[in-house]
């Protein structure tokens, strides 16, 4: 962190210090439950109440939108969104729970939304008042996203809703959704617009939400269905027709692309979180016998463990190269790379640790003789939906192939 | 982390690159190599060593020589970002000449304390020279060697020297009686003999070096100290040259299935064809972030550089592999031809693969640093 601050502007030099100084008093205590991996795993209002209460505080203290307007709510500040995580992710507090709302929403309502609605919508949404899912994927429209057939009819100035979203991460608990739907019926791209709309006011009369049960046993997304929800003309984002460029916004942020930081805290582990990381997969190795010694000593496994770790260094150190212009061949070449790496990664070095494992492999949460509780073979099976969700591996890769290698787009 | 953000790659350096780049696109593009090297396709051409000495002559009189040589030898002491730099262009080039052996030498000979000085001044001064430190097994340890030194004469053969006969000077490891130390020989002094390798390589030429009874200056007397400190900069240099290489095998690959059409699509338009290309550039990507976060360690986290370096050559090994693979595969018939440029840099990486270690070699010292390592079973 120091060399970080030695970089520093005078105006992030004196926000780092008054960061540091808030953070010592006021980071959070332990959660009184066991807190999952990411925000999108939120199950229980028990773990929204804590992590509310967390984000209220650091957006009131300054910490959340710090580059954002001060007239929609900001901090008005200059790249200080970027300080403010570092010195969250050094005091290692809890993360914020409305990341679908930070990381997302908020970048696309403040380049498209009209000043009212972003006076109206962000300072609810930084102090995670309001939570945000996202409504994009359909069960028919997956990878090919454009072609969403939620469909939006124009009656006098309202638009009249009904559709069919799923995947829709924190939906149970959300206020608000960012929708991507179809005001033609008769062109595919330019036939799309993009509105925010309410949801939780709407329960049980225009809106359902079905939670889906995840591969690994969860809950964490939902199924969303509209049913003549009527909402007004100034809840749309797009000049109409463009939807598919608000749409690109939200994506672009949402694979870490985008010009606005989003506020990202974290490092506080709830009881027994674990992360699918080099490190822990060689304390697995040095603890797990494998014919009748560690299986740490076993070259071949030494062998593949030490890619992984080359892997992750690598991606840690494609993130630092990606900041030196000098050193890149394309601005974004590396960025959108981000994405599709992490969740390789991940699914590679747990789908290792669960070799290492061996017969102990078998055994799942619950059990106590599962190495780590159990907890590789939960972020294996979750690591799937890091390879699938925002972009399928098999997407990410015809991305970085056109739009940075040049080829021809693929049908 | 004590290294500065943007890997202390600074001004000097993006300078240093891109007059690099344009210098070897100028004076030797592809095709001029091509003609300058690969003229012969037999394979005893492999035993000859091709190069254009003028250009070389050009590259000391740009002081690319005395990068590596410090300021109190009389040379630059660029940082190793900056050297890395230069070699990345070299490889993106297949530029045949010993910059690579030089730059070494200079790495080692720093590490010699006041007894390399006279050697790193005749480097500054334009000297080209090699590393002979290997022996018949081709061991990458640092101190197996070939060579023994008897009252003050060397005595035996020098393994796998590279670009041996570009070469004024060599830099040879011996067993003395006071454990391996280091010499600095001419050569052309009487009792070296060179016996030129055949080797697949175009771009170089190898030899294994024979040492009768030749007198020679030692520089180092404790020559395994020198050459561990000096291997993290050998490791990550010559891993630059495979990215450069390897980003050479990418564009041109590219290039290529963006303008042959079957099906009535270019290639890159399939995705058996888009998705490998994309891999490539994943791999050159984590290889060259890699060689960049371990020359940076080099100048400002020595304590680091060993691990980090490991990283990079291992990484640069395994994208060199793929990068090569792919790239004669996507070319197709065309590609399986000696007419087709990729055949140079598919043997330069090849040969450059295994130099210094392979990446199962730099991986398994990795894992004894990372892991610890593996106790010896009990007798």
């Amino acid at each position: 962190m120091s060399e970080s601050a030695s970089k520093d502007s005078p105006e992030q030099a004196e926000f780092r210090q008054y960061c540091r100084t808030w953070l010592a008093s006021n980071r959070p205590g332990d959660p009184p439950v066991r807190l999952p991996l990411s925000a999108l795993e939120i199950m229980t209002t028990e773990q929204m109440a804590y992590l509310q209460a967390w984000q209220q505080a650091a957006y009131d203290a300054g910490l959340v939108g710090c580059d954002y307007p001060s007239e929609v709510g900001g901090g008005g500040r200059s790249d200080c969104q970027r300080v403010a995580n570092e010195e969250m992710m050094a005091a290692r507090t809890p993360y914020f729970p409305n990341i679908i709302g930070l990381g997302m929403a908020a970048p696309t309502v403040l380049h498209h939304g009209q000043p009212e609605l972003k006076q109206r919508l962000l300072p609810r949404l930084f102090s995670g008042e309001d939570i945000w899912c996202q409504g994009f994927s359909e069960p028919g429209a997956g990878s090919d996203l454009a072609s969403v057939q939620t469909f939006a009819e124009r009656k006098g100035d309202k638009w009249v809703i009904n559709g069919h979203k799923v995947w829709t991460s924190l939906a149970h608990f959300a206020q608000w959704m960012i929708l991507l739907l179809r005001t033609d019926k008769s062109h595919k791209y330019d036939g799309l617009s993009y509105f925010v709309v309410p949801i939780s006011s709407e329960l049980g009369k225009s809106v359902t939400v079905k939670p889906l049960i995840k591969i690994t046993g969860e809950t964490g997304f939902n199924e969303v269905i509209f049913d003549n929800l009527e909402v007004d003309d100034g809840y749309r984002l797009d000049e109409l027709g463009k939807g598919w460029q608000v749409a690109m916004t939200t994506l672009l942020h949402e694979r870490g692309a985008g010009e606005l930081q989003t506020p990202r805290a974290g490092g506080l582990k709830g009881k027994g979180s674990h992360a699918s990381t080099s490190g822990n997969l060689v304390e697995l190795a040095r603890n797990t016998e494998r014919d009748g010694r560690p299986a740490a000593e076993d070259p071949l496994f030494r062998d593949r463990i030490m890619q992984q770790l080359i892997c992750e260094t690598g991606l840690a150190q494609n993130q630092r190269r990606a900041r030196v212009p000098d050193l890149l061949d394309h601005p974004m070449r590396l960025l959108l790379q981000n994405k599709l790496l992490a969740s390789e990664i991940s699914q590679d070095t747990s789908a290792l640790a669960l070799e290492v494992a061996g017969a102990s492999a078998s055994l799942y949460l619950g059990d106590d003789k599962a190495p780590a509780g159990g907890q590789w073979n939960l972020a294996h099976m979750n690591s799937y939906g890091m390879t699938i969700a925002a972009g399928t591996s098999e997407v990410q890769r015809n991305i970085l192939g056109e739009r940075v290698l040049g080829l021809a787009k693929s049908k | 982390m004590k290294q500065p953000d943007n890997f202390g790659f600074g001004e000097e350096a993006a300078l240093l690159k891109a007059s690099a780049r344009k210098f070897f696109n100028e004076k030797l593009p592809t095709s001029t190599l091509h003609a300058l090297v690969a003229a012969d396709h037999r394979p005893e051409r492999g035993s000859e060593c091709l190069w254009d000495p003028e250009l070389w002559r050009q590259m000391v009189d740009l002081g690319w020589t005395m990068l590596a040589v410090p300021e109190s030898a009389g040379g630059v002491g660029m940082p190793a970002v900056a050297v890395a730099g230069l070699a990345e262009e070299l490889g993106r080039a297949a530029f045949p000449c010993p910059l690579l052996g030089t730059i070494n030498a200079s790495y080692v000979l720093a590490a010699c304390g006041s007894g390399g000085e006279q050697a790193l001044a005749e480097i500054a001064q334009g000297r080209a020279a090699s590393l002979a430190v290997t022996n018949e097994q081709g061991s990458w340890a640092p101190g197996d060697t070939g060579v023994t030194d008897s009252a003050g004469k060397l005595t035996g053969t020098a393994w796998y020297v590279q670009d041996a006969r570009k070469a004024d000077r060599l830099l040879v490891s011996a067993r003395s009686d006071a454990g391996i130390a280091l010499y600095w020989v001419a050569s052309d002094a009487t009792g070296v003999t060179l016996h030129a390798d055949t080797i697949l390589d175009l771009t170089r030429d190898q030899a294994h070096v024979s040492f009768d009874n030749v007198a020679a200056v030692q520089v180092c007397s404790n020559g395994l100290a020198a050459l561990s400190e000096a291997l993290p900069a050998i490791w990550t240099i010559l891993a630059a040259d495979m990215v450069g290489a390897a980003e050479w095998q990418l564009q041109t690959t590219v290039e290529y299935v963006g303008t042959r059409q079957q099906f009535d699509h270019p290639l890159g338009f399939f995705q058996a064809v888009k998705h490998p290309l994309v891999n490539v550039m994943l791999q050159i990507d984590r290889a060259k972030s890699l060689v960049y976060n371990a020359a940076c360690a080099i100048d400002n986290e020595p304590e680091r550089a060993v691990q980090y370096a490991h990283m990079a050559k291992a990484s640069a090994s395994d994208t060199a592999a793929f990068a090569s693979g792919r790239s004669v595969q996507l070319h197709g018939g065309i590609g399986f031809t000696w007419e087709c440029f990729v055949h140079l840099y598919f043997k330069r990486q090849k040969h450059s693969q295994m130099l210094f270690g392979d990446a199962a070699w730099h991986r398994a010292r990795l894992a004894d640093i990372v892991i610890g390592p593996v106790p010896q079973a009990a007798a």
